[in-house]
């Protein structure tokens, strides 16, 4: 017996079965066959045409006009089994689009990986969490000799061609020379970079900078990236961390300029995505000051659970659902 | 929450007034808007936005977009009427610097 012999024998037990009772229990019943015609790939047509056989063998003396009414039935259910097999092979496909994307993702995470570097006078604490499955912002930490350099990134647009662009971006730092670390040049050498090889709406913002241990300075610059805070511990007050510049990707011969500050014992440096200040709640967008009291709350914590308390707060007040992109990354000077 | 694009246009002078958010989801209508405008030499197109109170990183790339093709095409691309929560990202990100930003009022004449 062929598996469509079997569903006609099914269908011909259930149909007889409803038509001498009439129960709940054999509409159930029809409602759970649904469900194997489906796996079966039976369309519409094929269902009501299984019908038709069914009452011709049940009823073999169905008046003339009963059994024209199917065929009408069969010609009419056509479009449906159209839309069906459409459905079906639109399933299949985006079913191998999302194991590609599935693989792409785990391909950056493995790619992008920075580990956070255990820098002895420097507390570090970092969150990123994607939007989406994969994540456009990107951070990155450096050692080299004795200084420390960090990167924060957000590619505009999100999901694959931001990824794609910062892979991009990892490989032309990780081929950039030393003496060209420098923030403000690597920002140059980057724009020149990322001009030539991104669509023309696309953009990168970028905050790079570099802590020098022996002489305590940050020395850092900004390609219109979302501006950060230091916090003065003498002073026990944020500022923000401004740092001018145009975008990358937009005019190659783009300039940046360089700035440095001292950090004293106990000052913190926190970088941030845009997603952290384009968080919206119920209540509009959240401020800048709000995240300096968030912060400012757990700030006698390490910097690894202040990051993690403040993206949870933020987290929960968005309802749980990320709309961008969130990086925040605080560094803290403990000696 | 939705984008409304009006267009007026004088002769070569475009003038398209955005009301709404401009983000991932309108991104897309605004660029087939204003895009082809900015691809005829001589062309002047003017943005009013002052309809706007969010624009999101996408919506700016849409106008970075428009500001490499009005370049490449000479026609050219002036914004005016930013609203403060705007002007800030326009700042924020060095486009300013690059822009044709009026700082006129809305309602002047072109």
């Amino acid at each position: 017996m062929t598996a469509k012999d079997a569903l006609i024998e099914r269908y011909q037990d259930l149909l007889s079965v409803y038509l001498k009772a009439k129960t709940e229990t054999t509409l159930y019943k029809g409602q759970q066959f649904s469900r194997k015609l489906l796996e079966q790939q039976i369309s519409p047509e094929d269902l009501v045409s299984l019908h038709i056989q069914v009452m011709d063998e049940l009823f073999p003396d169905m008046s003339e006009e009963m059994r024209d009414s199917f065929d009408f039935l069969l010609e009419s259910m056509i479009g449906y089994g159209f839309a069906y097999r459409e459905h079906q092979s639109l399933r299949d496909k985006q079913q191998q689009l999302e194991s590609e994307i599935e693989v792409a993702a785990s391909m950056q995470q493995t790619l992008l990986l920075s580990d956070v570097p255990d820098f002895g006078e420097l507390d570090i604490g970092v969150v990123s969490v994607p939007a989406k499955k994969m994540n456009g912002d990107y951070y990155n930490f450096v050692k080299s000799g004795n200084s420390l350099s960090v990167a924060v990134a957000d590619i505009i647009g999100k999901g694959i061609p931001a990824a794609l662009c910062m892979s991009m971006i990892k490989y032309a730092m990780d081929s950039l020379p030393e003496e060209q670390m420098k923030p403000h040049l690597l920002l140059e050498n980057l724009n020149r970079v990322v001009e030539q090889n991104v669509n023309s709406n696309m953009f990168i913002t970028m905050f790079h900078g570099v802590y020098e241990p022996e002489s305590h300075k940050f020395y850092y610059a900004g390609a219109g990236h979302e501006p950060g805070f230091i916090y003065n511990a003498k002073e026990d007050k944020f500022n923000d961390l401004i740092a001018k510049g145009l975008v990358l990707g937009v005019s190659r011969s783009t300039t940046y300029h360089p700035y440095e500050k001292k950090i004293e014992v106990g000052d913190m440096v926190v970088l941030l995505s845009d997603g952290v200040t384009e968080c919206r709640t119920s209540k509009g967008f959240i401020e800048r000051d709000e995240i300096v009291s968030l912060i400012r709350k757990y700030m006698d914590l390490s910097s690894q659970k202040i990051v993690e308390n403040v993206f949870q707060e933020l987290d929960r007040l968005q309802g749980f659902e990320l709309r961008d992109d969130f990086t925040l990354i605080i560094l803290k000077r403990l000696v | 929450m939705n984008l409304q694009i009006n267009q007026d246009q004088i002769n070569e002078t475009f003038e398209l007034q955005l009301t709404g958010e401009v983000d991932a989801y309108t991104a897309p209508k605004l660029k087939e808007v204003m895009l082809p405008l900015t691809e005829t030499e001589g062309n002047i197109i003017i943005v009013d936005l002052s309809g706007i109170e969010y624009m999101d990183s996408t919506g700016l790339g849409i106008f970075v977009g428009a500001l490499k093709s009005s370049k490449a095409n000479n026609s050219s691309l002036k914004l005016r009427g930013m609203t403060e929560r705007v002007k800030r990202i326009f700042e924020i990100t060095g486009l300013t610097e690059v822009m044709d930003i009026e700082s006129g009022v809305k309602g002047e004449a072109l």
